[in-house]
């Protein structure tokens, strides 16, 4: 399926329809939740019960929203589609619904809000659907408003789905001339499907706290998910390994030398084969008219 | 949408230098029950900013909170109960928040305020 950001802006492209699939799809509902659960785990509230204050940026139909509250924590959620806060009302999400647009700044006073996640959306902020947009500016104004709300010490979590590289970096770059620290996390690095990105951002100086935790399934560990069925053996990889240009040869006129030939020669013998005496021949010169 | 979130949003408009607290304009409010949660309310409290709190709260006609308030305050159960009250259990349903510098108003529908920004504003 092509890309959403590339077909329409989001508060065209999250229209009835789109909007009604966050309700009915049980596999969208399952992703949602468990996007999230990962998002607040990486937010590393302190572990004392007390409800905090959060946002969800890019809120939709509230699904996100909805673990937050099963946390106990209260949150402003903000989403730019109307379809989609209509059906977060209708499932009668806990938290309070802006219609906003991220890109314009999130209008908050500074310091009060004590962690932010946002579940697949500040990627949209890379894609210009307006004349007047212009992505650079939109990031530069939502990081710049985040980095301002949040508390001190407060962690934003975004997963994203950058299209290329340089999105990413884009997007980190931002981040960090805003002033976060902090970098990105990927769960699942080896799966196409169940590969997540998240952006975990510190306000405040780099210190102890703005470490990075690791992501999941990095050293090997297998994802439980189903759609990871399949040995690697029985994946059809390399085959546009043919098409992948070659490496240069690197061509050195003077050759490899003598000493080359020797250490060569010594390493075969080593192995037990059958190697002729170093002689003053050995790897010598030819002579020019050769 | 609540007070509470009421008391954290401010006027986006470019330019504007003073936007907050932003006007409430309520046609329509309703009150929810919840549950009251004295650790949540002694957190949030240093980040409120009291008078729009009080203000806001008159606007929806409850008179119950004090015109100034401190932290040594959170102690009374009675407080406690019109802070919480205030705070998360009142919303606004229809209505308007109105910039106090420009005089925008962002619409309130059904509970949402439409804070989106024309081209110009930005």
């Amino acid at each position: 399926m092509p890309r959403p950001e590339i077909q329409a802006p989001p508060e065209i492209f999250y229209n009835e329809a789109e909007a009604r699939k966050y309700t009915t799809s049980s596999r969208i509902i399952e992703i949602q939740a468990k996007i999230s659960e990962r998002a607040l785990e990486l937010l590393a509230l302190p572990n004392d019960g007390v409800p905090r204050l959060l946002l969800d940026i890019g809120c939709g139909s509230g699904l996100s929203g909805e673990t937050l509250s099963e946390n106990g924590h209260h949150w402003i959620g903000y989403d730019i589609s109307q379809s989609m806060l209509d059906v977060a009302l209708e499932r009668e999400a806990e938290g309070d619904l802006l219609l906003a647009d991220m890109g314009q700044g999130l209008g908050l006073r500074p310091g009060v809000i004590d962690g932010a996640i946002s579940i697949s959306a500040v990627q949209w902020l890379c894609y210009a659907d307006k004349s007047s947009h212009e992505p650079r500016m939109r990031l530069k104004a939502f990081f710049g408003s985040l980095y301002r709300c949040l508390a001190r010490g407060a962690r934003a979590v975004l997963q994203l789905y950058a299209e290329n590289i340089n999105q990413s970096e884009m997007i980190m770059s931002y981040a960090m001339r805003a002033g976060f620290a902090g970098g990105v996390v990927v769960d699942w690095p080896h799966s196409s499907k169940a590969r997540k990105a998240y952006l975990v951002l510190t306000c405040g100086p780099p210190s102890m706290q703005t470490s990075l935790p690791k992501g999941r399934g990095e050293d090997g560990e297998m994802c439980s998910d189903d759609d990871e069925s399949g040995d690697d053996e029985s994946q059809t990889v390399g085959i546009y390994d043919r098409n992948r240009p070659r490496k240069k040869l690197k061509v050195n006129k003077k050759g490899k030398g003598r000493e080359w030939v020797l250490k060569k020669k010594e390493q075969m013998r080593r192995k037990g084969h059958d190697i002729p005496p170093d002689t003053k021949y050995t790897a010598r010169k030819r002579k020019a008219r050769f | 949408m609540r007070l509470l979130t009421h008391n954290m949003l401010s006027c986006n408009i470019k330019g504007v230098s003073n936007g907050f607290p932003l006007r409430l304009e309520a046609e329509k409010w309703v009150e929810k029950e919840v549950e009251l949660n004295a650790d949540f309310l002694r957190g949030i409290f240093p980040k409120i900013e009291w008078k729009a709190l009080a203000g806001a709260a008159r606007a929806l006609g409850y008179n119950e909170l004090p015109d100034e308030a401190d932290a040594s305050m959170l102690d009374a159960d009675d407080f406690l109960r019109r802070f919480h009250h205030a705070l998360l259990e009142l919303h606004v349903e229809e209505g308007a928040l109105v910039c106090p510098e420009t005089g925008r108003r962002f619409p309130i529908n059904k509970g949402i305020p439409n804070m989106l920004l024309h081209e110009d504003e930005v």
